[in-house]
């Protein structure tokens, strides 16, 4: 053996060096140095900054209800995409009908999205997850501007609505957001989640048989007549009347949608959400949704689901649209989130006999 | 077995998972980080890599316990030597245990384990939202811990070839170099049990021991 010797200066720096290269550039990964990024804690709390903590619930869409039915494709869709449930056959589907915010006991009457999330399911364990909204677009176009809404939107406890000036300063610096307002002011306000067409907001790929790429959106467009609310009564109605209304309604008939596929025209844009494909558009219509029975949260196996819209089978993909990644990274972090809370209770589970009420 | 180094396949899985382990654990936090466009590529990534390197830490094990180790160097203190086999016994326990939390967690999530389009895992736990929120705080934490004792792992290993100066970082590596004799030609000195694939290397000759090991003289 050597003499010992005393530490050599040169290579300890050296190991230090390599260590610290090593440290700082796994924390400059995870985010914890250099530049701040909006991460899923961040949308969570802005969410909650607006509409309060209600734990064990979703962080946003919390008041909802689930139901069961099946998708029957007729085959059409296979022009498009190779995914299963496009595939001549039917397809077990569950699902949640929600309204816009953090309260799960909100009142149905507001001018909010309506809500529509399935699971379609193939039997080799495939998935097809989708979280639909009753409007073609959507406010903001990416998860900054997400978070910006949900701070410059938080209603004044005074009033119930944002304070003018902080959404006044907002709207000026997302003109985006006005077209959406605008969008919601003057459009039917549907009276029923029967009578909506439920829209997949953002574009996807789909990519067929042979790999053929097309970029889609889609919608399902109800069988239901479509009659608007009067927006002005809207404070009016009963507490709960959106939801009774679809629970009475199953429980007499089905409840069906035609699935339609919106392929983009070379101009349209498949990156931004917030805006309209406008004009004539070539439409596939790939099948029929029907929903057969309405169920609890507690009971109905939508409530321990996350309706991740980038959970996709093989044949459809994201397309560009930056905030696929973001509503995905959202709902994963507020499941994370809830998964840790004792479920909250539903605000029907009671009035449908839920089993299994926490 | 000799034991002046290791097994030439386990040199080649090591750097090789090495490299996938650091790229996971980057990737991991990194999508843990982000709401932006990466948080989605990340994610795709993470799963497959992640089964790639259960089913190479399964062989590596297999062939780590058929073809031994290095003996230790017996004039560390006891304690070092203590900790050194210990940390060994964490690395490979949570090379397996990072991807089985991973596929478990979301099996109790709920969620179809994707790997590719189209390329699923069965569940391997009942849906149970309890249990995912556990399991999720486990895989982030124990991912944290992986990376600590990485990082122990790396020092250890530069003490050895800078300080120390010894045969450590050697066993691992695909040098041929010897303390005492020129390098020799690359070919022609190759162990008959090491003949496979490109990465064999020739074990370093050292002066620690009682060397059985005759191909390398």
């Amino acid at each position: 053996m050597q003499v010992p010797k005393p530490l050599p200066l040169g290579s300890a720096i050296t190991i230090a060096a390599v260590l610290l290269f090593l440290l700082a550039a796994f924390a400059w990964a995870a985010g914890w140095i250099g530049a701040r990024r909006i991460d899923g804690a961040a949308v969570l709390s802005a969410l909650e900054y607006n509409g309060g903590v209600h734990e064990g619930y979703r962080r946003a869409h919390a008041k909802g209800l689930c139901f069961r039915g099946s998708f029957t494709a007729n085959g059409e869709g296979t022009a498009l995409s190779r995914a299963f449930a496009l595939r001549k056959g039917v397809y077990p589907v569950t699902g949640r009908f929600s309204l816009a915010g953090g309260n799960p006991l909100a009142a149905d009457g507001r001018n909010v999205f309506r809500s529509m999330a399935l699971v379609l399911r193939a039997d080799s364990g495939e998935e097809w997850r989708m979280a639909m909204d009753h409007t073609p677009i959507f406010p903001v176009r990416d998860v900054a501007s997400f978070v910006a809404l949900q701070r410059a939107s938080k209603p004044d406890p005074a009033t119930g609505k944002p304070n003018p000036a902080v959404m006044k300063a907002f709207l000026a610096a997302h003109p985006e957001v006005k077209t959406f307002q605008d969008f919601m002011a003057k459009n039917v306000l549907p009276d029923s989640f029967a009578s909506s067409t439920f829209y997949s907001i953002n574009a996807f790929r789909f990519h067929d048989a042979q790999g053929n790429e097309t970029m889609v959106r889609w919608q399902f467009e109800p069988e239901a007549i479509l009659k608007g609310l009067d927006k002005a009564a809207l404070p009016q109605m009963p507490r709960d009347f959106l939801f009774r209304e679809i629970i009475d309604r199953v429980n007499d008939a089905p409840v069906t949608w035609q699935l339609k596929l919106v392929v983009a025209n070379a101009g349209d844009v498949t990156d931004d959400a917030t805006r309209a494909w406008k004009g004539p558009h070539h439409v596939v219509s790939a099948g029929t949704l029907q929903i057969d029975e309405i169920a609890s949260e507690a009971d109905g196996g939508c409530r321990d689901l996350n309706f991740d819209p980038a959970i996709l089978p093989d044949g459809v993909g994201l397309s560009d649209d930056p905030l696929l990644a973001a509503r995905s990274k959202a709902y994963s972090s507020s499941f994370i989130r809830r998964a840790g809370e004792k479920p909250g209770r539903g605000a029907f589970d009671a009035h449908l006999g839920a089993r299994s009420v926490p | 077995m000799t034991h002046r180094g290791f097994h030439p396949s386990l040199r080649l899985l090591h750097w090789l998972m090495a490299f996938l382990l650091l790229s996971m654990l980057f990737i991991g936090v990194g999508m843990v980080s982000t709401a932006g466009p990466l948080y989605a590529i990340l994610l795709a990534v993470h799963r497959p890599i992640g089964l790639a390197l259960l089913l190479l830490a399964l062989l590596r094990l297999a062939i780590r316990l058929r073809t031994g180790a290095p003996e230790q160097d017996q004039s560390l203190p006891r304690r070092v030597r203590c900790a050194a086999g210990l940390s060994h016994i964490f690395l490979y326990a949570l090379m397996f245990a990072l991807p089985l939390l991973g596929w478990a967690m979301l099996s109790a999530g709920g969620y179809p384990v994707v790997i590719a389009k189209g390329y699923l895992l069965p569940s391997i736990l009942t849906h149970d939202l309890a249990a995912f929120a556990w399991l999720r705080s486990a895989h982030g934490l124990l991912a944290l811990l992986f990376f600590a004792l990485i990082l122990g792992h790396i020092g250890a290993a530069l003490v050895h070839a800078l300080i120390r100066r010894d045969n450590v970082m050697r066993s691992m590596g695909f040098a041929r170099s010897s303390p005492r004799a020129a390098p020799a030609p690359d070919d022609g000195e190759l162990r008959a049990e090491a003949g496979e694939g490109t990465a064999e290397a020739p074990i370093p000759e050292d002066d620690a021991g009682s060397g059985a090991d005759p191909a390398a003289r």
